[in-house]
C-alpha cells in the first residue's frame, strides 16, 4: 500500500462522509457547510487523478462560488433568528430502499465489469496547457455557447433576483 | 490494496446515490439545488476517472469543465429563482409551491 493509496483513502473518507452529512443532516446550515469537505474532498481526488487544473477549478467555482450561493440561498429564505432553520424530508424509507437497490445495482455492474484500463500511468506533468488547446480547437463552439450560456445566465439571475 | 479505476468509480455511485436521495426525500428547495450538485460532481468524478485510466486523455477534462460550467450557471438561475418565490410564497417548500403567480 503506497502513500497515494492512504491518501486516496483519506480522502474518499471525507468526501463520502461528509457527503452523508450533508443528506441526512436535519440542519441546513450543517448540510452546506459539509458540502465544502465534499468539494474538498473530490478536489482531493483529482489533484489523485493528475487533473491539476480541474482540481483548482473545483476550488475556486465550488467551494468559492457555488458553496457562498447556497449559504447566501439559505440565509435569505430562512428567519434565522426564530425559526430552527431545518428541511424536512417525507417518504424516507421507500425512497432509502429505491435509491439502496439502485446504488447496489451500480455497485455491482461496477465491480463485475472488466474495464479495459492502460496499466500505464500517462506521463502528463500539467494539464491546463492541453485543456487550452482543446478548448480553442476541438471544442471550440462549444466554448462560445458556454461563454454566451454564461452570460445569459448572469443577466437572468441579475433580472430575477432584484427588488421590484 | 492498490487503487484503481474501480475505486473511483465505486465513490462516483455512492455520490450520485446520495445525490440523489436528497433530491428525492427533501422538500427544501436549496436542499435539492445540494443533491444536485453531488450528482454533477459524481458525473465529474466518472469523467476524470476514466481519462486518467483509459487512452482518452484531455476529452474527459474538458467535458469536465463544460459540467462545471453548466453547474454555476444552474445554481445562479435556480437560486435567483428561489429567492423569488419565497418572496412570493414566504416559503421555499416545493410541495407547497403549486402555482406559477399568486
Amino acid at each position: 500500500m503506497e502513500l497515494t493509496d492512504i491518501i486516496f483513502y483519506i480522502f474518499a473518507l471525507v468526501t463520502v462522509g461528509s457527503a452523508m452529512i450533508v443528506v441526512f443532516s436535519r440542519n441546513l446550515v450543517y448540510s452546506a457547510f459539509s458540502l465544502m469537505f465534499t468539494f474538498l474532498g473530490i478536489a482531493g481526488l483529482y489533484v489523485l487523478l493528475l487533473a491539476d487544473f480541474l482540481a483548482v477549478t473545483q476550488l475556486m467555482i465550488y467551494v468559492g462560488g457555488i458553496l457562498v450561493l447556497m449559504i447566501f440561498g439559505v440565509m435569505l429564505t430562512h428567519r434565522v433568528v426564530n425559526v430552527e432553520i431545518s428541511s424536512g424530508a417525507m417518504r424516507v424509507i421507500p425512497a432509502t430502499i429505491v435509491v439502496g437497490v439502485f446504488l447496489g445495482t451500480l455497485l455491482l455492474v461496477l465491480t463485475r465489469t472488466n474495464w479495459m484500463v492502460m496499466e500505464k500511468s500517462p506521463d502528463i506533468i500539467g494539464t491546463t496547457s492541453m485543456i487550452g488547446t482543446a478548448l480553442v480547437t476541438d471544442y471550440l463552439l462549444p466554448f462560445e455557447v458556454g461563454g454566451v450560456v454564461l452570460l445569459v445566465a448572469i443577466v437572468a439571475a441579475a433580472f430575477m433576483a432584484r427588488k421590484r | 490494496m492498490n487503487v484503481t479505476l474501480t475505486h473511483y468509480l465505486v465513490i462516483s455511485a455512492v455520490l450520485f446515490s446520495l445525490g440523489l436521495l436528497a433530491l428525492v426525500t427533501r422538500r427544501n428547495a436549496i436542499m435539492m439545488l445540494m443533491g444536485i450538485e453531488l450528482i454533477l460532481n459524481a458525473a465529474n468524478v466518472n469523467f476524470l476517472a476514466f481519462s486518467r485510466y483509459s487512452a482518452l486523455d484531455i476529452h474527459g477534462h474538458v467535458v469536465a469543465v463544460f459540467v462545471i460550467l453548466l453547474a454555476a450557471a444552474e445554481a445562479a438561475v435556480a437560486l435567483a429563482i428561489v429567492l423569488n418565490i419565497y418572496r412570493t410564497f414566504s416559503t421555499v417548500n416545493v410541495d407547497q409551491i403549486n402555482q406559477l403567480k399568486e
